[in-house]
């Protein structure tokens, strides 16, 4: 068998090669669903201001509006609409919808923009916009 | 004997699990969103109607099972990745699904009290 032999050691050229972007949607997938795990006990907490009373209620409504809860209550949407979005993606390359390159890397490029403008319409609904 | 001696039979099962866990925790979603867009909360009353409907209670629950089980394989996924020590890996394990059963408990409860 003959062996084709490659040059090594390899120099690669750092500046030219990057993840592609169905790789960057994926190390995306990943990170947003940690840190979604990591705060699921403060939403839990969120989720039972809002409930058990309508003093706990509005105690919640001035929490969340808080700069700073808020500027975390957008980052958890993003990673929400992100893993959401990217999971969708994920679902139709297991029933083989989409796996040829560049379909592959037009969804990739939609996953992050769409989840991108969704966070934006959520944030700006929050924040009373419109 | 037909002992099984490989370590990945689990992993279909996982595999299918996170998947359906997912199109409930989509389904959901959906359906939360548009009645949050609609309204939904506007007030604590009708905020609560919401939870404490028969049908969205169910949903809920389901809900708050697939975000637990969905969480325990992908967080057991990200140690398996980057942790090597299997001491350190393990007691994460643990950790991971103790805080997910407590989490899953806790919700359970916010919403059995409406």
């Amino acid at each position: 068998m003959p062996e084709i032999i490659k040059p090594r050691p390899k120099f690669l050229t750092l500046s030219q090669i990057h993840l592609p972007l169905p790789g960057f949607v994926s190390i995306l997938h990943r990170v947003s669903g940690a840190g979604l795990f990591l705060l699921l006990p403060w939403l839990i907490y969120l989720f039972q201001l809002s409930l058990t009373s309508p003093e706990t209620f509005e105690h919640f409504k001035t929490y969340v509006a808080h700069p700073l809860v808020k500027l975390i209550l957008f980052g958890l949407s993003w990673a929400f609409l992100h893993h959401f979005c990217a999971g969708i993606r994920f679902l139709l390359l297991d029933i083989q919808v989409g796996i040829e390159k560049p379909q592959a890397r037009a969804s990739a490029r939609a996953v992050l923009a769409i989840s991108l403008g969704l966070t934006v319409i959520v944030a700006l609904k929050f924040l009373e916009v419109f | 004997m037909n002992r099984i001696i490989v370590g990945a039979h689990y992993g279909l099962k996982d595999w299918l699990a996170q998947r359906i866990s997912a199109i409930v925790m989509a389904t959901y979603s959906v359906f939360i969103g548009i009645a949050l867009a609609s309204g939904g909360a506007a007030s604590y009353e009708s905020w609560r109607a919401l939870m404490s409907g028969s049908v969205t209670r169910f949903a809920t629950f389901l809900f708050i099972v697939s975000v637990c089980y969905h969480a325990w394989i992908g967080v057991r996924d990200i140690w398996m990745d980057y942790v090597n020590s299997v001491a350190v890996r393990l007691t994460l394990h643990v950790l991971t699904i103790l805080g997910l059963v407590g989490c899953a408990g806790w919700a359970v409860q916010i919403l059995w009290r409406l």
